[in-house]
C-alpha cells in the first residue's frame, strides 16, 4: 500500500504544487485570503453585512484564523431565501457562469462564477485528477450530468486543464456509455458511485468484462458511499476507485480529493478553509473529533460563502499523509446530518442499514428504506433486491436470508424492521444520486 | 439422468408468474411442468422446460434471477402405497428430500414425480438399489413416449 503510494506520488503535475506548500506558509496565505474575502462579502452582500453588524463585528476583527469562529454561519436556507442573486458579491456583468441545484423542496439555489472563479475551479479539478493519478495521455469519460448541475462542467474543465482527452458523455444512456468505454479505450471515468454500479451491472448483462478494458480509474463523488462499495467497484471493474468531494454552494466538485493512498480526502484548503463543528451546538471541535464540516471560500469572487454548514459528517485525519501533501485530510463522508431519519425516537443513517446488509450478503445489494406510519406507529421496511448469489430454489433458504437480514439490521440499528425481498431491477435506479430513503409517514 | 430445473424469484403480485411464461412461449420454449412455491410476499417458480439452456439465457437477459438445480424424475406406481415406496427408500439414509412435485404427465399405470434431493448422486444409487425407475432426461425434456 505505502509502496504503491510512494511510486504514484512521484508522478507530479505542476498544478499540484499548492498541495505541498509548507504549513506555516499555507496558514499565512489562508489568513490573508480570509481577511480579503470577509471584506468583499461585507462590502457587497447585504445579508452578511447585517449579520456582522448585529454581532457588533467588523471585518478588521479577523486577525487570526481562530477569529473565523466568531463569524456567523451560512446555511442552505440563506441561499434559497436570497434566490436568485441575493448573495452575489460581483455585478452580474462580471459573472460568466451560473449554475443551479435542483431544489427538491421549492426554489433551487443559484451559484455564480467570475472568470477568475472558473479558473480556480478548473485548477482544483486539475489537482483532483492529478491526485487520482491521471494526467496527459489519459482518456477520461465524464459521466457526470452536464447542465445546471456543477458536476459535469466542473469535471470537464478540470480534465481538459489536466491535458487529458475528455469524452463529454453526461449521465444516462448506459448502453452507449459502455460502448464508448470499450471502443474509445477509455482509461478513467467520472460519475456518481451509484451510477457506476448500475453501469457495471449493465456491462455484465451485456457480456462486457470491464476488467479486460484499459479502464483503470474511477473518480466518484456527489454522494456518500462506503469502503465496501469501493472494494466491490474495484473488483468488478478492475479499477482504482477514488472518492472526491465538493458541493455547488462552495464551488462544485473540486473541494477535496483522495490521493493514491486512498486514505482520506485532501481538502484544497488554500481555496476552501475547513472547520469541524458540533452539529448540535455549532462549536468548533478539537482536531480528530467527528462533527459537521464547515467550509469558507477563501478566493471566490462572485459568491463568497463564509462558514457554510455542509451537513456532511466527518473528521480531520491528524497524521500526515504518506503522499507528502501538506493540505489537511478529512475522513471520507459516510453520512450527512440531514440524511439521518428518526424512527421511534432512534436516529438512523442509511449507512447503518448498508453495513447491516453487507454483513449478511458480502456485497451490497440494491436496497431502499421505506418509512410508513401504521396505526400511529412508525414502521421501517427495508426492500432488498434478490441477487443470483443469494437466490436459492428453496423457500426455506430465502426465508432464512430474510431472517438473517432482519437480525443484522436489528443488531446494528437496535430496531426491528421489516425486510422484503424484491425482484431484481424493481428498485428505481438512479442515473444521478441514489434515493435510499422514501418517507411516506406524512401521507 | 439428472434433470435441469430452473427456479425463478417472483414477487407475490398479480401477473408476476405470467411474464416469464409468456416470454418462454414467445421464444418457442415448451414448459414441460411447473410448480410454484410461495409465501405471502414472494414465490419461487420452478420450471422444467424443453431447452433449459435457452430458457436460462432468455430469462436472465430479461432480468430474472434464475437458479439451475439438478433434480430427478422418478417413476412411481399409480396405486395406493406407490409414493410411500419411494419415500421409504430414503428412510434411515443421510439423503434428504428437499421437495417434490408431480410431473404433468404419467404413463400407463405409472406417475412421474420430480424429486429434489440434497445429494442427487447418492440418491440415484439408492433408487437403483431399491429397484425404482428413473426417467431419462431426454424423455422429460422432449415429452414422454407412449
Amino acid at each position: 500500500m505505502t509502496g504503491a503510494c510512494e511510486i504514484l506520488a512521484t508522478r507530479f503535475h505542476p498544478a499540484s504544487a499548492p498541495d505541498y506548500v509548507p504549513v506555516p506558509h499555507l496558514r499565512d496565505l489562508q489568513l490573508s485570503r480570509l481577511q480579503a474575502v470577509v471584506w468583499r462579502a461585507y462590502r457587497n452582500v447585504e445579508l452578511f453585512r447585517s449579520r456582522l453588524r448585529q454581532r457588533g463585528l467588523d471585518p478588521d476583527d479577523i486577525r487570526s484564523l481562530e477569529d473565523l469562529a466568531r463569524l456567523p454561519f451560512t446555511v442552505k436556507a440563506d441561499l434559497r431565501d436570497t434566490y436568485p442573486f441575493g448573495l452575489f458579491a460581483s455585478p452580474l456583468q462580471d459573472v460568466v457562469r451560473l449554475h443551479a441545484s435542483s431544489g427538491t423542496t421549492g426554489k433551487p439555489i443559484v451559484v455564480a462564477y467570475t472568470q477568475e472563479d472558473v479558473n480556480v475551479w478548473t485548477s482544483v479539478m486539475v489537482r483532483t485528477f492529478a491526485a487520482c493519478g491521471l494526467g496527459k495521455g489519459d482518456i477520461i469519460q465524464n459521466a457526470y450530468g452536464y447542465g445546471l448541475f456543477t458536476g459535469g462542467l466542473g469535471a470537464h474543465y478540470g480534465a481538459e486543464g489536466l491535458g487529458a482527452t475528455v469524452i463529454p458523455m453526461s449521465g444516462g444512456n448506459t448502453d452507449r456509455q459502455i460502448m464508448v468505454l470499450k471502443d474509445f479505450g477509455v482509461t478513467a471515468i467520472c460519475s456518481t458511485p451509484s451510477y457506476f454500479l448500475h453501469l457495471a451491472e449493465r456491462a455484465a448483462e451485456l457480456g462486457v468484462d470491464l476488467r479486460e478494458l484499459p479502464l483503470r480509474a474511477g473518480v466518484f463523488g456527489a454522494e456518500p458511499w462506503t469502503e465496501s462499495m469501493r472494494r466491490h467497484l474495484e473488483e468488478a471493474a478492475g479499477i482504482q476507485a477514488y472518492d472526491i468531494y465538493g458541493l455547488s454552494e462552495i464551488i462544485g466538485p473540486g473541494v477535496a480529493s483522495e490521493c493514491a493512498c486512498q486514505a482520506g480526502l485532501h481538502i484544497f484548503e488554500d481555496h476552501f478553509y475547513p472547520e469541524i463543528v458540533d452539529p448540535a451546538t455549532g462549536e468548533p471541535l478539537p482536531d480528530g473529533e467527528e462533527g459537521e464540516l464547515v467550509l469558507t471560500t477563501l478566493s471566490k469572487q462572485a459568491m463568497p460563502i463564509i462558514r457554510y454548514r455542509t451537513r456532511d459528517i466527518t473528521s480531520f485525519i491528524t497524521e500526515p499523509c504518506p503522499c507528502g501533501r501538506t493540505i489537511r485530510r478529512i475522513r471520507r463522508i459516510g453520512r450527512r446530518s440531514d440524511d439521518m431519519f428518526i424512527i421511534r425516537g432512534i436516529n438512523v443513517f442509511p449507512s447503518q442499514i448498508e453495513t447491516a446488509l453487507l454483513a449478511v450478503e458480502g456485497t451490497l445489494p440494491h436496497y431502499q428504506i421505506v418509512l410508513t406510519r401504521q396505526k400511529g406507529l412508525d414502521e421501517m421496511e427495508v426492500q432488498v433486491e434478490v441477487t443470483p448469489e443469494v437466490f436459492s430454489d428453496k423457500i426455506g433458504a430465502l426465508e432464512q436470508l430474510q431472517a438473517r437480514l432482519l437480525g443484522s439490521i436489528e443488531q446494528v440499528v437496535g430496531l426491528r424492521a421489516h425486510v422484503r425481498l424484491v425482484a431484481p431491477h424493481t428498485i428505481q435506479r438512479s442515473e444521478g444520486k441514489a434515493k435510499r430513503v422514501v418517507d411516506r409517514r406524512s401521507e | 439422468m439428472k434433470i435441469h430445473q430452473l427456479s425463478l424469484f417472483l414477487e407475490n403480485r398479480p401477473g408476476a408468474a405470467a411474464e416469464p411464461v409468456r416470454l418462454l412461449a414467445a421464444q418457442g420454449v415448451n414448459i414441460r411442468t411447473l410448480m410454484l412455491a410461495d409465501t405471502s410476499e414472494f414465490g419461487i417458480l420452478r420450471l422444467i422446460v424443453s431447452d433449459w439452456r435457452k430458457a436460462d439465457a432468455l430469462l436472465t437477459a430479461a432480468g430474472f434471477v434464475v437458479n439451475v438445480t439438478e433434480v430427478l424424475a422418478v417413476e412411481v406406481a399409480d396405486r395406493p402405497g406407490g409414493l410411500a415406496e419411494v419415500i421409504e427408500a430414503f428412510e434411515n439414509t443421510p439423503i434428504n428430500i428437499e421437495y417434490m412435485y408431480a410431473f404433468t404427465f404419467g404413463r400407463q399405470d405409472k406417475a412421474v414425480l420430480i424429486f429434489r434431493f440434497d445429494k442427487p448422486d447418492e440418491a440415484i444409487a439408492r433408487l437403483r438399489e431399491a429397484g425404482l425407475n428413473l426417467v431419462e432426461s431426454v424423455e422429460v425434456y422432449g415429452g414422454l413416449a407412449g
